[in-house]
């Protein structure tokens, strides 16, 4: 679930709260997005991806908070690892013209 | 047309409206719009993110239009399926398949390329495609309505025109008036949370219903995906390359991802875990698999899990009819349904006309969804053209089957509602999670969990609906107890173990149940039979 919002990077652009398709967030007057709703989150990691400043975590766990800090998670590098994967952001190649998609096509079934 | 009314109503007219904003909505938005009408998209969550396409990665059934490559791509499934596909609708869905994704390509979608240096479009990621497809529909001059459920259709004595429902972010109420609605709210997998999939509660199929449409294939709807207990990632296919143990590390006989997965329920349902590893993929596979599907290794990466070194808990979680292929009854090429001025796409609308009663890995979806999509937006621009500029000026009236409140008006105690439909989605998931009611179906469980379902159905159409987000729940709650009901009255029905319906009591397939099950009602669920050529209705 959605774990964190990093008061230190948010740009308070409000990405999050209109792309959240179940509505966790809510936008507040001159300040930062809260997570009004957490118990909604779907785990489906939307948020995070949409954020151009890698300020949110999305946790892996669907079903409970692993209440990870900022400062862990930071740490770890966790904090838009997963935009960097998909290869979003400046400079960035998106991963779905990966030459790999083509090799593990030829590869598998899938 | 627009307008704003003192309780804070946004009003529109329009040609065309889609409820749905995920691949089959965007498709039958633009192509609603290519062909001249006025388009409005509503979707309850975020056009471009919603759904269960957004966060994955999908195949997609792209096949060069050579007969030999063809026809082994329409047998490939056939058999699986139950022999419920058609032969007609899988030529259709292949050619437009085919169109699509060349059009996809000529509108900046970056695919891979081959060996000759061609785009490969054998496959979608999920973010980069609906980002595109939001675009898409933007460009086209579709209004797009973003966090924007519906509560319930619009009709007239002519048929339905338009929907009313809730601005959940924007506050206040919306009421569209339209010559027809496209209905692709996607399938139902009853808050699993299977990845992406919680917005996905049946809804366009209570919608449907309550106009007079009929559902199609509904007892095909007990897919499970595996999925790792801590996780909403349901990505199967690369379970393939698993091997199942016990806590002791022993061997777990015959599971598999394709057909061991019933070994795995079996265990799971005695309370007994089963862990997973994908040991069997080969070294050098390893790093193409972890780009070809980003999100499948985004739990373990932050869990500190090697899923191909270590084992990790797995569970079979829900996917119902999202993976499912029953859906809303579809009656011509252009996926109108009986109601004139209605039409259904995606998951909303049955797949068993490319897929029969299983649908293995998402390529048929994905094709499904863009095809049907189109046809939809196609089939929906001409009628309500047809009808002319005066069709969304019709008296029309809401058609939910609890009350709904008057615009601006509450209805009782909110916390109290709240928590009431709380219970009633968890009494709901009682009866269709379990693996002994719905994967391992039998008469008895099926019938007793069916007297469960209709006190619930019960106590839900009696209460009142406010046009909040709370009454949206209400009718989630509602949409899934009426599409559990369809589920399991179908599946009495079917006495024989065809697709992925599988009868405890009836084990094998009955050649002389080669037929489709049409369901519908609301208070008295009824099911009948339909021959499979008859579908097949020729343009």
């Amino acid at each position: 679930m959605i774990e964190i919002i990093s008061e230190t990077k948010c740009i308070s652009c409000n990405q999050c709260v209109s792309v959240c398709p179940t509505n966790v967030f809510d936008r507040v007057q001159d300040g930062i997005p809260v997570i009004a709703r957490q118990s909604d989150c779907q785990t489906c990691f939307m948020c995070e991806l949409y954020c151009p400043v890698d300020a949110l975590y999305v946790a892996p766990d669907s079903e409970g908070l692993t209440l990870i800090s900022e400062a862990q998670a930071e740490g770890e590098g966790l904090l838009g690892g997963y935009r960097e994967k998909v290869g979003w952001g400046r400079g960035r190649q998106p991963v779905a013209s990966h030459a790999f998609m083509y090799e593990l096509a030829k590869r598998t079934s899938f | 047309m627009s307008e704003k009314t003192a309780t804070g109503e946004l009003r529109l007219k329009t040609d065309v409206l889609v409820i749905g904003g995920g691949p089959a909505g965007t498709w039958a938005a633009i192509t609603a719009a290519s062909g001249g009408a006025k388009v409005v998209l509503a979707d309850k969550g975020y056009c471009g993110s919603s759904g269960a396409t957004a966060p994955s990665g999908t195949g997609v059934w792209y096949v060069k239009p050579e007969e030999k490559m063809r026809e082994e791509a329409k047998q490939s499934r056939f058999a699986l399926g139950g022999q419920l596909a058609e032969n007609g609708w899988m030529d259709r869905v292949l050619d437009r398949t085919y169109a699509n994704m060349n059009k996809l390509g000529e509108w900046g979608y970056p695919f891979p390329l081959d060996d000759g240096g061609n785009p490969y479009k054998r496959g979608l990621q999920g973010p980069e495609y609906m980002r595109l497809m939001r675009r898409l529909v933007q460009k086209a001059g579709v209004k797009i309505l973003d966090h924007s459920p519906a509560l319930e259709l619009l009709a007239d004595e002519h048929g339905v025109g338009g929907a009313a429902g809730v601005r959940t972010q924007a506050g206040g109420t919306w009421r569209v008036q339209a010559g027809a609605v496209v209905i692709a709210t996607g399938g139902c997998a009853f808050l699993s949370r299977a990845l992406g999939c919680n917005v996905l509660t049946g809804d366009g199929y209570l919608l449907a219903a309550e106009a007079g449409a009929e559902l199609s294939g509904m007892e095909f709807s007990n897919a499970y995906a595996i999925s790792p207990t801590f996780s909403s990632v349901t990505k199967t296919a690369y379970y393939k390359y698993a091997s199942f143990y016990y806590e002791d590390g022993s061997v777990v006989e015959g599971a598999g991802s394709q057909r061991g997965r019933s070994i795995i329920a079996r265990n799971l349902q005695s309370g007994r875990q089963v862990y997973a590893r994908l040991d069997q993929a080969p070294e050098d596979l390893r790093p193409l698999l972890r780009v070809g599907q980003t999100n499948f290794f985004l739990p373990f990466d932050r869990m500190g899990i090697d899923p191909f070194a270590d084992k990790f808990p797995v569970t079979l979680r829900l996917e119902g009819t999202v993976r499912g292929t029953g859906g809303i009854h579809i009656t011509d090429e252009t996926c109108a349904t009986k109601v004139p001025g209605l039409y259904a796409a995606g998951d909303a609308a049955t797949r068993q006309l490319i897929c029969g009663g299983f649908t293995g890995g998402g390529s048929h979806n994905a094709a499904w969804a863009m095809s049907s999509g189109s046809f939809a937006g196609e089939g929906a621009a001409a009628y309500a053209l047809k009808l002319g500029s005066h069709a969304a000026d019709r008296n029309v009236g809401g058609l939910s089957s609890a009350p709904i409140a008057a615009e601006g008006h509450t209805v009782g105690d909110s916390a109290k509602s709240a928590a009431a439909t709380q219970e009633a989605v968890r009494a709901v998931q009682a009866e269709v999670q379990p693996y002994s009611i719905n994967l391992f179906r039998t008469e008895k469980g099926l019938n007793e969990s069916i007297g469960r379902l209709d006190g619930i159905w019960n106590e839900l159409k009696g209460r009142d609906v406010a046009r909040t987000t709370e009454g949206v729940k209400a009718r989630e709650a509602a949409a899934m107890t009426a599409t559990a009901r369809w589920m399991y009255h179908t599946a009495i029905a079917r006495t024989e173990t065809r697709g992925m319906h599988k009868r405890e009591d009836f084990p094998t397939l009955d050649e002389a149940q080669h037929y489709r099950l049409i369901s519908g009602g609301l208070d008295d669920v009824y099911v009948k039979k339909e021959s499979v050529t008859k579908e097949a209705v020729t343009g």
